[in-house]
């Protein structure tokens, strides 16, 4: 028990950029997967594959330091997207007074 | 603990303010409480519903239904202020969701203490998944302060945020436009009372959000329903293909020979939407395409020659069950990735560059495959 589950490597798009960083330290606070650490007065990605795009680090910092491609992390969104067109959403089940799913 | 008051100095201030939550949702729900309320406090922003700290049987029985059914498409709350215990002006305001299992999530952790509830609309969705889209976000939260008057009621300008609010919820925003500071509070509404008791502190453990076999096991009813609405679609192709003969249907050899393949379905939809989830951590591969194949293998190919009445001797009928079958958990499968913690979307997008052209493939063999078994089956014409 207690495994971290982990998902493919190599494919977050999560960007830190160190020139920017203040070590405010907000994205350790936010982050669910624990990417960050503090090294000296910045903050750093540990590991980038821990992160799933939430976007929750992205949408707290306030000096711009963080990006991320943030979308649905879902195959069942992604292929209507496809199949349909339009942007990949979890209204699985029509209408967006009727989004459901997640 | 101090006596908690109301500033009735601002009483007088505050009388144009719209009190109690607003109804702009659910239907129905209009004139008639929730039974979840049990009683109401005046405060100077008008009455706001004091909710129970312990979850009803019906609670529970919305809980299942929400797990296993279309019912949690309209499980909602009015969004709005609510009350637990006796809060007053210094105490925390919580921020949840209008969904009523997010919200009972948290109302059942919150005997002892004194709080408000800040409801956010969130249009019937869970804290993270609402905050993935926006709807529990910056904006909805700085018009439910406003709309709610919750200024008047409390002193002090904190909110308490699920973590998993962040998405939405930039907290230095929110600080700019409305004066209130965003304390993010734990991933888990259970770890709330320490989070307090520790004075506002999350441990390592409280910020991180795991995927025990509890939480993915309660998730599986929601992958077999929909995998499941396809099924009878299939049931028909599959007996009348089996049926099929030159001279026309015929009932025995639908039955006998679509048999075998109706099982060998349902039981490559459980691996996939079932066992996938379940033994996660334990199925090798990190790609949820890979797992689902693994568990359909695993379950689909002991089963093959079991489940012909002549012991499976037709080695395109074998080919094509090995192939087709576990193919179908795989694709299953994949769509557990919009249920779990920690898939993203560019993760799940090379996974669908790889497995769509592969699901494509092998879906036109497999029906090359069975095309062949029924020619041949005719015999000479």
């Amino acid at each position: 028990m207690g495994s971290t589950l982990k998902y493919l490597t190599g494919v977050s798009s999560l960007v830190l950029d160190p020139e920017k960083c203040t070590g405010c330290g907000v994205c350790m606070t936010v982050c669910p997967h624990k990417v960050f650490t503090r090294m000296e007065k910045k903050v750093t990605v540990t590991d980038r594959d821990l992160c799933m795009e939430c976007s929750a680090c992205v949408n707290n910092c306030a000096f711009g330091a963080l990006t991320v491609d943030r979308g649905v992390g879902c195959a069942a969104a992604l292929i209507n997207s496809m199949i349909n067109g339009g942007e990949p959403s979890c209204d699985c089940s029509g209408g967006p007074d009727k989004a459901s799913c997640c | 603990m101090a006596e908690l008051k109301f500033r009735n100095d601002l009483i007088g201030g505050s009388a144009g303010i719209p009190g109690g939550p607003p109804r702009e949702c659910c239907p129905g729900s209009a004139g008639k409480k929730p039974d979840f309320v049990i009683g109401t406090i005046m405060t100077a922003s008008g009455p706001v519903e004091k909710v129970s700290t312990r979850l009803s049987s019906s609670d529970y029985l919305g809980h299942i239904r929400c797990r296993t059914t279309a019912f949690r498409n309209n499980y909602t709350i009015p969004p709005g202020i609510y009350a637990a215990g006796q809060p007053g002006e210094d105490s925390d305001i919580l921020v949840s969701s209008n969904y009523k299992l997010s919200f009972d999530a948290l109302r059942k952790e919150l005997e002892g203490l004194n709080v408000w509830i800040l409801v956010l609309d969130t249009r019937g969705i869970n804290v993270w998944c609402a905050a993935g889209k926006g709807t529990f976000g910056t904006e909805e939260l700085l018009r439910r302060i406003s709309s709610t008057g919750i200024e008047h009621i409390v002193s002090h300008r904190r909110l308490i945020v699920p973590q998993l609010g962040a998405p939405g919820v930039s907290a230095y925003k929110v600080k700019r436009a409305s004066g209130f500071t965003v304390c993010f509070g734990p991933v888990r509404a259970r770890d709330l009372k320490e989070f307090i008791a520790r004075g506002y502190r999350a441990t390592d453990m409280m910020r991180t959000v795991s995927f025990p076999i509890y939480d993915r096991l309660v998730l599986t009813p929601m992958e077999i329903v929909p995998a499941m609405k396809n099924y009878p679609v299939y049931v028909l192709i599959v007996l009348v293909i089996s049926g099929l003969h030159p001279d026309g249907i015929l009932f025995r050899d639908a039955i006998a020979g679509g048999i075998p393949l109706l099982l060998l379905g349902l039981v490559a939809i459980l691996a996939g939407a079932f066992i996938t989830p379940l033994l996660l951590p334990y199925i090798p591969s990190r790609s949820f395409a890979v797992k689902g194949w693994i568990a359909g293998i695993f379950f689909v190919f002991p089963l093959v020659r079991f489940t012909w009445p002549d012991g499976g001797q037709d080695p395109i009928l074998l080919g094509f069950s090995c192939l087709f079958f576990p193919m179908v958990s795989s694709y299953v499968a994949l769509q557990f990735t919009g249920s779990t913690t920690f898939t993203g979307m560019s993760g799940v997008k090379k996974e669908l560059r790889t497995a769509v052209p592969v699901y494509i493939v092998s879906g036109v063999i497999s029906l090359v495959l069975l095309i062949i078994h029924k020619i041949a089956g005719w015999g000479p014409l």
